[in-house]
């Protein structure tokens, strides 16, 4: 054992140059990705659960709910059901931050000679992964039954770097939840209490002009919806059809769903960074 | 090399109201151990946080393999190890990715940090454990996985708080081999503990804190003399001559002892050691007083405290 250890203290210990903050995101983002891969079961709300959701809908209310300007509904309800499977990326990151805090792992970061913001460029490098599981699975199951690409190549494109940059916004809410949220529970919690209403209460799986009144203009309102129109008239599937009295993002989901990610990202990077820095004072 | 690996002057750090570290001084020559000995909420582990960036202390200043903590952070990093008091690896990893990942994170190629895992999972009979998640380990093997992981990089200096803490006394007897082994190289250790026996076998300098200041200092000869010496311990069959057993102990160690009833056990203090032991043993014979056990043993952190502070630890 002695004779090992002796390399051990050469105490004129050779010390590495640093490689750059994304070497080191990257190697936090690699131990994100081997749990997610070993905990399949925390993996269900970007696996089981959209793929459930597409066939669910898809067949079992798909013959009472007609989309607003005809065509299919299978076609209409893709677009929405993109749109909150990616704002449900915001609890990964919560949930993995909630998890490092009560198994104190972030101690021994904490001691490594690393850049400041590299365990959270860890974070949202594996989510951002994560994120980018369910948008295939979904893209092949809705293949399946029916739900085509119908505007060309390019506008698929800008659809998918869309829902990229959506997610990118939603895990800074991630961090600064995961950062305000002490407990994996909680998290989970807030998930039920604000993701749920949040993402039902849009054009996600009927049009909004048939809901009642204030839920009628939140929904219109609401960036999961105009992400979900978004969507649906880049990959030319039926949408929500604009009259003359719809408000401003019903006629204009694209640029009104860009400026909400720019402002989410804009508003929430400080305030996460700080909140998560916070949390690790004593 | 003449420059201490620790120098800290004048630490506190307070939470709000309450004060967890009032003003303590506390140097590590190059190549020694010492130990930061007290009981929980001393600021044992308060210390080590200031001392390894953790935290910042409210006062005081600490340097650190050569650099002040409070603004050279990064360069105190690259050159210390902490193996924190919760074991701290990731517990859905296995023991060779734990290994590699802080090694990266060490900047170490990736090759070099792959070599450097297996060589120290060999040293710490951890190779058959190598590809099995941690959560799976025991708790000594995740404790020396732990202090492998601190040795990934050839820290100048190792910070180990409570290595042993919550070990049974087989993981904490290999625990304490591997620890001597480490300072064997000439790596400088702080280690803080909750048992004098552990401070005394691994520790070159002994510093007991309580209640965030540090109450003595020495080496372990030194504080046992000053405050704890070996004590004798008698424990008798029959509890009516307990108190004529007390007599004996008061006659031969000529000091006050103190009797435990609901035990029968009556303890003394001791500068004799085994001689002192061997006359108690004839005196209690002669007697005819029948003992159940008989034993020379060291001062306990209760008893240290109690010889320091006229209370006993919290």
């Amino acid at each position: 054992m002695t004779e090992t250890l002796e390399s051990t203290a050469d105490t004129g210990t050779t010390l590495h140059e640093p490689r750059g903050t994304l070497h080191d995101s990257w190697v936090i983002a690699r131990r994100g990705l081997i749990h997610m891969r070993r905990q399949p079961e925390q993996l269900s709300d970007a696996t089981i659960q959209p793929v459930m959701f597409v066939l669910m809908f898809g067949f079992v209310f798909g013959g009472a709910i007609k989309p607003p300007g005809g065509g299919s509904y299978r076609e209409f309800l893709m677009g929405g059901i993109f749109a909150q499977t990616l704002a449900f990326a915001t609890f990964g990151v919560a949930l993995s931050i909630a998890n490092d805090r009560k198994n104190e792992i972030v101690d021994r970061f904490r001691s490594l000679p690393i850049g400041r913001g590299t365990v959270l460029g860890g974070y949202a490098l594996a989510n951002f992964i994560k994120a980018t599981l369910p948008v295939v699975l979904m893209t092949i199951t809705g293949l399946a039954i029916g739900w085509r690409i119908r505007a060309g190549l390019v506008h698929a494109v800008e659809a998918y770097a869309l829902m990229l940059a959506f997610v990118f916004a939603m895990i800074w809410i991630g961090i600064l939840l995961g950062s305000l949220v002490q407990t994996p529970e909680g998290v989970n919690g807030i998930a039920f209490a604000v993701l749920f209403p949040a993402t039902f209460v849009a054009s996600t799986f009927v049009p909004p002009e048939s809901m009642p009144g204030v839920l009628r203009v939140v929904a219109q309102w609401n960036p999961i919806s105009t992400l979900a129109d978004s969507l649906r008239h880049l990959f030319g599937n039926p949408a929500s059809v604009p009259t003359a009295n719809s408000p401003w993002p019903v006629v204009h989901p694209i640029p009104y769903t860009v400026g909400w990610i720019v402002a989410i990202t804009v508003a929430c990077a400080p305030f996460a960074v700080r909140a998560y820095r916070r949390s690790l004072d004593d | 090399m003449a420059a201490p690996a620790i120098e800290a002057t004048g630490l506190v750090k307070t939470f709000g109201a309450f004060t967890a570290l009032d003003g303590v001084d506390l140097t590590l020559p190059r190549g020694a151990v010492t130990a930061v000995l007290g009981p929980n909420g001393a600021g044992k582990t308060t210390t080590v946080r200031i001392l390894t960036t953790l935290t910042a202390a409210t006062a005081g200043t600490a340097i650190v393999a050569g650099f002040d903590v409070a603004t050279h952070a990064h360069e105190v990093r690259r050159r210390i190890g902490l193996a924190a008091q919760d074991a701290t690896v990731d517990h859905l990893l296995t023991g060779f990715e734990n290994l590699v990942m802080v090694g990266e994170l060490h900047q170490l190629p990736r090759r070099e940090a792959r070599d450097r895992a297996r060589q120290l999972l060999e040293t710490f009979a951890l190779t058959d454990a190598a590809d099995r998640r941690t959560e799976h380990y025991s708790g000594g093997m995740r404790r020396r996985l732990d202090l492998a992981v601190t040795l990934v990089a050839n820290p100048e200096i190792l910070f180990l708080d409570e290595p042993t803490t919550g070990l049974d006394p087989r993981a904490r007897a290999e625990l304490w081999d591997v620890i001597e082994s480490l300072v064997d190289t000439g790596v400088s250790v702080l280690l803080t503990t909750q048992y004098l026996e552990e401070a005394e076998r691994l520790a070159d300098d002994i510093l007991v804190v309580d209640h965030g200041h540090i109450i003595a200092s020495g080496n372990a000869r030194d504080l046992k003399r000053q405050l704890g010496r070996d004590r004798i311990g008698v424990t008798v069959i029959d509890s009516a001559r307990l108190d004529e057993a007390g007599d004996i102990l008061r006659r031969v160690c000529a000091t006050e002892v103190e009797i435990d009833r609901s035990v029968r056990t009556i303890t003394a203090p001791t500068s004799t050691g085994l001689g002192g032991l061997t006359t108690v043993a004839h005196a209690l014979d002669d007697a005819g007083i029948e003992v159940e056990d008989l034993a020379l043993r060291q001062p306990t952190l209760d008893e240290v405290f109690l010889a320091l502070t006229g209370r006993p630890a919290e």
